[in-house]
């Protein structure tokens, strides 16, 4: 063995590793790629052997290529090898691959379950960490669901390294497996008062992760964490504190009053700046979240900004950076405040620093006002000229536009200032927003009427200069204007000097070269010019023009006409065949100006963006009921309630609804009216209908004169600058005209002003400089006020928006290792004895005493807060008091008929759970009602005995599901097709048990696996001698079982492992005691030379029976049965290379028939793979063939045949007595059946 | 949560790269590349936070990084973490290595990959902080350490030799490394605590 371990390593020396690997890159950089490809199919041959070194070495060397960017998911199968090796050092270079690597999507994680929760339990602390570590990077649902249990035990590991990990990852495990939050939250809330600042840390941290997404279900938790937050000196804790609090705030304005003292003393006294800039952040959270108008909280809100101005102001670029970020949520409801610091904010305008400029420039939103809007502007409009990368310009360019469009253009009083702004940006060349600036284009044009005339004629300009925008620059986004210049040229045409010209360089061949949506827009309103044309020419009476404003269409459309792009297309040949229309009747002619223009009369009003999802849903309306009667679901089942239901059902309905006729029609028809007469795609009746516009804040605004002081028309582009000179200038007089009017009566109100003009106009009153008819977007009648539309469905956190303050209900557990029934409480439980958690265990009496005391120590929490939160202290109380009270509630309503003893299910479920422990052994009965068998948790069995029988059932089921699963697993990739396949369509599989009866006395039980295959035998690849049994101990008496030795005669071929110093005849000493009615698992470690036979050992187990009185030494003797095939690890293998083992002639053949065989054949199979450790290769009808290897690495391949009751296995096996004994195993178990 | 740490030098190879989400390998080294070309532009004298890790996530989340000699540490957070905090966390992270690997340099990275990502381990666990307390850390990666050494054991020795031949017999190894081999120096910042 020493030897072939030395001979190992002398292969492996001549491996490449990782060093030899990054040295070999590094000296290739000329062909790294091909470099790279050698190396891979070195790694794939290395995997390919057996020894585990070596592919543990072959697999860190693809970690490193991974990170180069290599796709290594081919070896995730490799890369499970290794994590199950039994070396930490190979374990962790596994776990790290796989952490790298795997995700939900990669199939052979679930083959990991297993061996996850073995090193998840392993005695080795860093076993255990490295698990939970890699865990935490590719945890799925699955997963999650599978080893909640297992990691929730954890977080009261007697280690802190172990808790803190385990704690920590229970928050991937909420994420994926969100049932599992309420069940482990006690514990949770538990380790934040951990004597370990690590694991308190990490539980602050994942309650605080929790709490951010959905901070109401976390606000029992203040007193707490008040308390940490007094207490804690760790700045970490503090921080992640404080930002929970900012989060909980919000909800609960009590809880702010009370913050902001210990904050403030915070603020004085700490010299960490992060947790001072924290809580700076909280404070102006909580001042946000009380209402305004308090005299003491302006000190806090000074303070703030003080400090705020000093972070800003220091050398440190991170602070300035941050304060800025600060300083903007101040912003938000403290305006004035901030407004004060302007000139820092314009000074941070100009630092060098990029992430700087971008902080300021969200300040400079609420720095605005009327009077320096343009001011303001200019100095960005300054930047953007000097502004070199495209990120930042387009940063610029958005706050532009979102400074001047906010809060529905109430900041602008010249609105051809702002669309020379607009023409002015678009300008920049290679920017990402043309189409804001397009949609804003249309936004004040469609909005602002008097700006109409304006704005086409800037738009005529830019048309007729498109080349300068669409430049040589394909994917210039600018171009996009275009899109909105087209439109509204063509929309609001009547406007536009000269007709011709626009229309003339909108059917430029150049055209043809934008986007096809651009394309669509300019052929459609190229028609809507033609009309405007035709209607000029028609008054003019100039039939000669109209006629040859017709041929240019029609010579320049067949451009389009022949576009790729469907929607240009079908718009140009529509058009053209309309015009062509149109000029035969011109040479007729007819008048045909009016009939074009009617095409495209009546005007587009804007809709809100959300009106559509703001349409209430009329009363009457139930969008949940049937429209027509439900299918019935089957009609074999339920024949007699349905007869009853038929009777009475529609009968009821019909009735109600002619109800709602009557009533609701005229309502409706009303409702109906109102709508389309706001439609704006709908066409009105007569203007009078117009009226209808009566709901709030859709009134249309009183107008401003327009002011004759601005020059309606700009030739040529337009400068943006002398608008702020004129500005200037109109403002200076308008002051002095004021201030003459005011002498002689009360001022004089020139406009009401807009509804939201309430702001800063104050400060001085500023009037618009045209008539700013801005029409209000469209709501539907009614619309619904409610903002929750935003949240985003694919949250992963929505599911965890659990409420954790009502009771557990006993249905609500982890899932624990379904598969092994007879086992209620999983065995690593019982270690941790004092503390169960009330969730996975039945509660027992005792339990309920614990609990009280929890209660009362919450009681005396809470009354701590007594004073400050009264309120909020009862009813946290008053829930507390209501829990025993309150029936627990089982969320099968099926099972809802059980007796209604539900109440005292306490004192009922222990014996029963003995009951179910006892008969699970017998699984036989197949139940046959259609259930959902999904491997959900198991359920509670607190329906008494009427229902444990049912139950019991459906554990079987469950465990069969299981069994499932575990082959599906076995036979990883192609195969599981099949597999699944037949739990569908085929007879379901009849319950496989792996454990049985070992022996038996009075006092204990010991547990193995079921008849035909003894032990729990798992062997390891990598130490080819060693097996691992584990056996289940059971306590079956009344009394205490403690100093339990196991022990076994030694065989040449298989000897027990025992301890260092230990002599070959000393018994194992059984790591734990057992209380009444407790059971638990160990796992020996044998050594086996030879597994080509079968081998039995006797042994012994010595135990003390410990009663209240007395204490008596007791022995139990027992033989464990090693057969051939427990040697055997499901192995999947791959058909080709099936295929090739099997031609490789190494193997030696033997036959096996089995008569009378009356089970269907994918049982037979299922039989093979569970109990002898087979994985199918590929299964054609009646024909299957399966693989194994032995953990010596023996292959064993079947093909198995059926016909009729006639089964043949032809085995190949390169060990001939291995091979035998295998045959007379499976003849065995067919044997029996 | 911190969404992903990311180490590479000053011309963009990356060091090590560690995703807390998934990605395709080919979305990871764009991320690399183009956190590289953020962060590369930046002077040193300007902050260590960064907007527009648009792969990462989206707008919620902020580049964290500091830069020491050759390489550059970025770390991509939400707006859970302590910006400072992260900061610091960077400081303990290099503190670590550097006692780890004593004085450590770029070639060290590059050549224990593996290790890198123990330490990190030990630091960070799926995106969220587990230990900041620097002689915590070094006992936790020393106590694995051991662990593997006496694993290795006498089976080891020989593979272990030949390592240690394989090293003496590429005299010309320095010569292909002309970045790299400046030691990250530490500067000793304003303590976090």
């Amino acid at each position: 063995m020493a030897l072939k371990i030395v001979k190992g390593s002398i292969d492996r020396m001549f491996d490449k590793n990782l060093q030899d690997l990054v040295r070999g890159i590094r000296n290739h950089k000329e062909d790294e790629a091909k470099y790279i490809s050698t190396c891979i199919d070195e790694i794939k041959q290395e995997l390919k052997q057996d020894n585990i070194a070596v592919k543990a070495n072959a697999v860190c060397k693809l970690t490193y290529l991974q990170m180069l960017g290599y796709d290594v998911s081919w070896a995730a199968f490799n890369i499970v090898e290794v994590m199950s090796s039994s070396k930490f050092t190979f374990k962790r270079i596994g776990y790290l691959a796989a952490s790298q690597c795997f995700h939900e999507g990669t199939d052979v994680i679930m083959l990991t379950t297993n061996q996850i929760r073995k090193d998840l339990s392993s005695p080795n602390q860093y076993d255990t960490g490295v698990a939970l570590t890699g865990l935490s990077c590719f945890v799925t649902p699955d997963l999650a669901r599978d080893l909640a249990n297992d990691i929730m035990t954890l977080m009261s590991h007697t280690k802190p390294y172990i808790r803190k990990k385990a704690v920590l990852i229970m928050y991937k495990v909420f994420l994926k497996y969100p049932e599992s939050l309420r069940p482990a939250f006690p514990r949770l809330k538990e380790k934040l008062e951990d004597p370990d600042p690590g694991v308190q840390s990490a539980a602050v941290n994942v309650i605080c992760e929790l709490a951010r997404r959905n901070p109401k279900n976390y606000l029992s938790l203040a007193p707490l964490f008040f308390k940490l937050m007094t207490s804690s000196t760790n700045n970490w804790v503090l921080i992640k504190i404080i930002k929970l609090f900012g989060a909980l705030t919000p909800l609960e304005p009590r809880l702010g009053k009370k913050l902001i003292e210990p904050l403030t003393n915070l603020i004085h006294s700490t010299s960490a700046m992060s947790l001072l800039y924290e809580c700076v952040n909280t404070v102006i959270a909580v001042l946000i979240s009380l209402s305004s108008g308090m005299p003491n909280h302006s000190a806090s809100i000074q303070l703030c900004v003080q400090k705020l101005r000093i972070l800003i102001e220091d050398s440190d670029q991170n602070l300035k950076y941050l304060g800025l970020l600060a300083m903007s949520k101040i912003l938000k409801t403290h305006p004035k405040s901030v407004q004060s610091h302007k000139d820092l904010i314009l000074q941070c305008l100009d630092d060098k620093d990029e992430s700087i400029r971008l902080r300021a420039l969200d300040l400079l939103y609420g720095m605005v006002s009327k009077k320096n809007l343009m001011e303001i502007v200019k100095k960005l409009m300054l930047h953007v000229d000097k502004a070199e990368g495209t990120t930042y310009r387009d940063e610029l360019l958005t706050k532009i536009i979102d400074i001047c469009s906010q809060s529905n253009y109430q900041y602008i009083t010249n609105f051809e200032w702002y669309i020379s702004i607009l023409v002015e940006l678009t300008r920049l060349e290679g920017t990402r927003h043309g189409h804001l600036i397009a949609s804003q284009m249309l936004d004040v044009a469609i909005r602002v009427k008097a700006i109409r005339g304006f704005a086409v004629a800037q738009m005529a300009t830019l048309l007729d200069n498109a080349h300068l925008l669409t430049g040589n620059t394909q994917r210039n986004g600018i171009c996009e204007v275009l899109y909105a210049a087209a439109w509204i040229c063509g929309e609001f045409s009547e406007h536009l000097e000269d007709p011709m010209q626009t229309l003339e360089a909108m059917l430029r061949p150049k055209v043809a070269t934008l986007p096809g949506h651009i394309q669509a827009v300019y052929v459609q309103n190229a028609a809507k010019l033609f009309a405007t044309v035709l209607q000029k020419h028609e008054g003019e009476t100039d039939s000669q023009a109209a006629q040859e404003t017709s041929q240019l269409l029609i010579d320049r459309l067949p451009l389009f006409v022949q576009s790729a792009n469907l929607e240009v297309q079908e718009r140009a040949s529509c058009i053209l065949q309309l015009v062509k229309y149109i000029q035969k009747l011109q040479q007729k002619n007819v008048e045909v100006a009016e009939e074009v223009t009617a095409l495209f009369a009546g005007e587009l009003n804007p809709v809100a963006p959300k009106a559509q999802k703001k349409v209430p849903i009329p009363e009457g309306l139930d969008l949940d009921a049937w429209i027509n009667e439900p299918p019935s679901e089957s009609e074999s089942e339920d024949e007699k309630p349905k007869a009853v239901f038929a009777k009475e059902e529609p009968k009821h309905y019909r009735s109600r609804n002619t109800e709602v006729d009557e009533k609701e029609l005229a309502r409706r028809r009303e409702v109906r009216k109102q709508e389309q007469a706001n439609n704006p795609f709908y066409i009105k009746a007569s203007p009078s209908s117009q009226k209808v516009y009566d709901a709030p804040g859709v009134e249309h605004i009183p107008v401003v004169q327009i002011d004759l002081s601005v020059p309606l028309k700009v030739p040529g582009m337009p400068m943006s600058d002398q608008y702020l000179k004129l500005e200037e200038e109109r403002q200076q007089k308008e002051k002095a005209e004021r201030k003459k009017k005011e002498k002689k009566k009360k001022r004089e109100k020139r406009g009401k002003g807009r509804k939201a003009d309430s702001g800063p106009e104050s400060e001085e009153d500023i009037t618009p400089a045209q008539h700013v008819d801005i029409v209000t977007e469209e709501m539907p009648e009614n619309a619904l006020p409610s903002d929750d539309d935003d949240k985003d469905p694919n949250d992963p956190h929505r599911a965890l928006d659990i409420d954790l303050d009502k009771p557990l209900a006993d249905s609500e557990k982890l899932p624990v290792r379904t598969h092994r029934p007879e086992v209620l409480k999983s065995p690593a439980e019982d270690r941790v004895s004092e503390s169960v958690p009330p969730e996975t265990k039945k509660k027992s009496s005792k339990e309920k005493k614990e609990k009280k005391k929890d209660k009362e120590k919450d009681r005396k929490r809470s009354k701590e807060e007594k004073k400050k939160k009264k309120k909020h202290k009862e009813v946290e109380e008053e829930l507390l008091e209501s829990q025993p009270e309150e029936p627990v509630q089982s969320e099968e309503t099926k099972e809802a008929a059980a007796p209604p003893t539900s109440t005292s299910a306490e004192e009922v479920t222990v014996p029963s759970s003995a009951v179910e422990t006892s008969s699970a052994a017998v699984p036989e009965s197949e139940p046959d009602e259609p259930k959902d068998t999904e491997p959900e948790d198991t359920k509670s069995s607190k329906h008494k005995k009427k229902k444990q029988k049912k139950e019991k059932e459906e554990k079987e089921k469950k465990k069969k599901k299981r069994h499932h699963h575990h082959h599906h697993h076995g036979e990883a990739g192609g195969e599981d097709s099949v597999q699944n396949g037949t739990v569908e369509e085929e007879e379901p599989l009849p319950p496989m048990s792996n454990y049985s009866v070992l022996a038996e006395n009075s006092f204990i039980k010991m547990m193995r696996e079921d008849a035909e295959q003894v032990y729990d035998i798992q062997g390891n690849h990598q130490d080819e001698s060693k097996v691992v049994v584990s056996i289940i101990f059971e306590n079956k008496s009344d009394s205490f079982l403690k100093s339990m030795e196991f022990n076994v005669l030694d065989s040449l071929n298989s000897k027990l492992q025992r301890p260092e110093g230990a002599g070959p005849h000393d018994g194992l000493t059984v790591p734990f005691q057992l209380p009444p009615g407790v059971s638990n698992e160990a796992r020996f470690v044998f050594s086996v030379q030879s597994i080509v036979m079968p081998q039995k050992l006797k042994g012994t187990l010595t135990f003390i029976v410990k009663s209240d009185e007395s204490s008596t030494h007791e022995k139990l003797d027992f033989k464990l049965h090693f057969t051939c095939t427990s040697y055997l690890i499901t192995t999947p293998c791959y058909s080709d290379a099936y295929a090739k083992l099997l031609e490789s002639g190494d193997l030696k053949g033997s036959s096996l028939r089995l008569e009378g065989i009356n089970m269907p054949f994918h049982h037979l199979l299922a039989r093979i793979c569970f109990h002898h450790h087979f994985s199918v290769v590929e299964r054609i009808d009646s024909c299957a063939s399966m693989y194994s290897r032995s953990i010596q690495g023996h292959h064993v391949c079947l093909l198995v045949k059926t016909s009729d009751q006639t089964v043949s296995i032809d085995a190949k096996c390169d060990e001939p007595s291995l091979l035998g004994n295998v045959l007379d195993e499976l003849k065995q178990t067919f044997s029996k059946c | 949560m911190i969404k992903a740490i990311l180490i590479f030098n000053n011309h963009g190879k990356p060091r090590m790269s560690k995703f807390y989400e998934h990605y395709t390998e080919d979305t990871e080294q764009q991320i690399i590349r183009e956190t590289f070309h953020l962060v590369s532009k930046r002077d040193e004298n300007v902050c260590n936070f960064l907007e527009g890790g648009l792969l990462i996530g989206g707008s919620e989340n902020k580049l964290i990084y500091r830069h020491y000699a050759t390489l550059y540490f970025v770390f991509c957070v939400d707006s859970s973490e302590s910006e400072l905090g992260i900061l610091d966390l960077i400081q303990v992270f290099v503190e670590t290595l550097d006692k780890c690997f004593e004085n450590v340099c770029e070639l060290d990275l590059i050549f224990h990959l593996d290790k890198v990502h123990n330490i990190l381990a030990e630091m960070v666990m799926g995106g969220m902080v587990l230990e900041t307390n620097m002689s915590e850390i070094i006992t936790q990666v020393e106590a694995q350490g051991k662990m593997e050494k006496s694993e290795a054991g006498i089976a080891g020795a020989p593979a272990r030799a030949v390592s240690a031949v394989k090293n003496m017999n590429l005299p010309e190894m320095p010569k292909n490394i002309n970045i790299g081999d400046i030691s990250i120096k530490v500067p000793n910042l304003p303590s976090f605590k």
